[in-house]
């Protein structure tokens, strides 16, 4: 079987597509973390049970209402994106002048409430949610096995992330938004409506995560834990990209779920192996590195780029120091 | 001051004498347990209330510290007194390597920082052997104290955990009213004006911080021995939460403060053990309703209340 550094081809490309998804994921939902920390000045711990919710709501929408997934792809972002709407006007909006820290426990509490809640409701197995017929079956690339839910997956998490780039960079709306971020008192002065603006940002921002986990729900079990894993996860991911740079939050998401899929196949271990093991003491020495980058240590491949990112470059790839 | 200094008296004054008592009006491994939490907490608020840092992986400490006391008393035989020595020092070797890690970054980004370096030593302890992944630790042996205590008789466990949790506070105590508290106020007040009169900042943030896993350390370690077990639970990011919310309930940056809010969700999980589920809603709710209407805590209040009279 063809390969390289011991892992057949189809294994690798495997782990690079599982890669691609997982790092679509961390795109999208860092992406609203950004657009959210840009305005309110404040990081949403609330992103992972509204990830959560937007599975859910496709998910009961389906059962009970039999709403498809292609609605459901619409209603559930905005029905999610409401109810953060809501939360900004009625408590996030007090906090505005307060230290930032505790827009974060605020947000900390929401995400206790409401994960509390699903998890009274339908308990902690999960449910499980058709891949829509569409996109049913997969196709064979040759080189791998393509399930093309996954690709949709990929495609259609990147085409909403240059969506929100290209409104935000381009357009006369992302000019108030990016003015906002830098200077609100001065553009309320110029008469835009500084508060609607902040309102509607942080509905977008909760939008984006639940349409993320409308998108997940046919690969992952519905549950209402899935959220808090990866929100800590995602928060890595805005260390090491920092908030500065919106085309940053999406390259660094996609970028780390990509190295962690690499790291999951074992190459990483495998090279390092083939390099330093024959060498008598660097090899001994290497040793540590390799188990850090094993395939088991792959579910904290992340947070071990974020300590190194700390130690080289600590205000991100794409931060500013401020 | 002089109303001030009144009433550290009489907080002093209050919590040995609760402490002295408790076990006869309570359940001995409740008011441990207190104790435990609470010591957790103050040394939590030294970082958050004093410090301005919001550290969201304290549990790390915590757990990190009563796994390694559990694993050296069930498995290596030890006695109960270097178990907790052990435990504390590599909870304060980790502090010092998490911290000197944090501490390059400020604000939220140090919260994020501390959750994700804590998220990762949960994955380890599921992983590594030695910590009974899923099962933890169970049956870990008090053992008997200097050879001398047999901690399995719940008087003598009480009295240690009371012993370690006022050695720990008076340490937090002193801390806080010292010339270095001072400087840890300046840095929360005014980080910038504290450099500029030529204090070394990160040392000091770094010294608040390692203090604090020291002492988090310290009750993980206890706590250890009170349950005999160490858990996954104590490495999770809901307890880094909870110890946040005990120490924003009793009030911030207020030294007897974190002790109140620990008794107050101690009880919450005790008591309300029969409400299951609704245990994470209703710290949630807290949460909610401390941030937006209750921002100085119990004792905060409380003490507001007393100097406006």
């Amino acid at each position: 079987m063809i390969g390289i550094f011991g892992v057949s081809l189809p294994g690798l490309f495997g782990q690079l597509l599982v890669g691609l998804i997982n790092g679509s994921f961390y795109a999208i939902l860092s992406l609203g973390l950004a657009v959210i920390f840009g305005l309110l000045n404040i990081i949403n711990f609330a992103h992972g049970a509204q990830y959560m919710m937007g599975a859910f709501s496709a998910w009961i929408a389906m059962r009970f209402f039999g709403v498809n997934y292609w609605w459901a792809l619409l209603l559930a972002p905005l029905v999610v994106g409401a109810t953060g709407i809501l939360i900004e006007r009625g408590m996030l909006r007090r906090l505005a002048r307060l230290d930032n820290l505790y827009g974060l426990l605020l947000t900390f509490g929401l995400a206790l409430i409401f994960e509390g809640l699903f998890r009274y409701k339908y308990g902690i197995s999960g449910e499980s949610y058709p891949v829509p017929d569409l996109l049913a079956g997969g196709k064979n690339l040759g080189f791998m096995f393509l399930p093309i839910y996954r690709g949709w997956v990929v495609v259609a998490s990147l085409v909403v992330c240059f969506a929100t780039w290209f409104v935000i960079e381009r357009t006369k709306l992302g000019s108030y938004l990016r003015a906002g971020t830098e200077n609100p008192e001065l553009l309320q002065a110029f008469g835009v409506n500084v508060p609607l603006i902040v309102n509607l940002t942080y509905g977008y921002g909760v939008a984006l995560a639940a349409f993320a986990g409308v998108l997940a729900a046919p690969i992952f079990n519905v549950n209402p834990v899935m959220g808090s894993n990866l929100i800590i996860t995602v928060f890595a991911v805005v260390v090491v990209g920092g908030m500065g740079s919106i085309l940053g939050s999406i390259v660094t998401g996609i970028g780390l779920g990509l190295i962690e899929g690499i790291v999951k196949s074992g190459m990483i271990a495998n090279l390092l192996g083939n390099i330093f093991d024959k060498v008598p003491v660097l090899g001994s020495l290497v040793y540590p590195v390799k188990l850090l980058f094993s395939p088991e240590a792959s579910a904290v491949t992340i947070f071990v780029i974020m300590a190194i990112v700390l130690l080289v470059r600590p205000a991100g790839l794409f931060g500013r120091e401020r | 001051m002089r109303i001030a200094n009144g009433m550290n008296r009489l907080g002093w004054l209050l919590v040995i004498a609760a402490g002295l008592v408790a076990p006869f009006l309570v359940y001995p491994v409740f008011a441990m347990k207190v104790l435990c939490f609470a010591l957790f907490a103050c040394g939590f608020n030294l970082l958050l209330g004093y410090t301005g840092l919001l550290s969201f992986g304290h549990a790390t400490f915590l757990g990190t510290a009563g796994y390694i006391t559990g694993y050296t008393v069930k498995s290596l035989g030890f006695p109960p007194e270097l178990g907790i020595l052990l435990g504390t020092a590599t909870a304060t070797a980790l502090g010092y390597l998490f911290g000197s890690l944090a501490i390059r970054r400020s604000g939220i980004y140090f919260a994020m920082i501390t959750l994700a370096l804590a998220q990762m030593v949960y994955f380890v302890a599921l992983q590594m052997p030695f910590t009974g992944g899923e099962d933890g630790l169970q049956g870990v042996p008090r053992g008997v104290l200097f050879g001398l205590l047999d901690l399995q008789n719940p008087l003598f466990m009480y009295y240690l955990v009371l012993a370690i949790f006022l050695g720990g506070f008076w340490v937090v105590y002193r801390a806080v009213n010292s010339p270095f508290g001072q400087v840890l106020k300046a840095i929360r007040e005014n980080e910038p004006r504290a450099i500029s009169l030529g204090y070394d900042v990160a040392r000091y943030k770094l010294m608040a911080f390692v203090l604090s896993a020291a002492l988090a350390g310290l009750a993980g370690s206890t706590k250890c021995l009170v349950f005999q077990l160490s858990s996954l639970t104590d490495v999770h990011w809901f307890t880094s939460g909870e110890v946040v919310l005990m120490t924003l309930l009793g009030g911030m940056g207020n030294v007897f403060g974190p002790i109140v809010g620990a008794a107050m969700v101690v009880s919450l999980q005790n008591y309300g053990a029969n409400i299951g589920e609704w245990v994470t809603v209703i710290t949630g709710t807290f949460f909610v309703f401390c941030v937006l209407v209750f921002r100085r805590g119990v004792v905060g209040e409380l003490a507001a209340f007393v100097k406006k009279k």
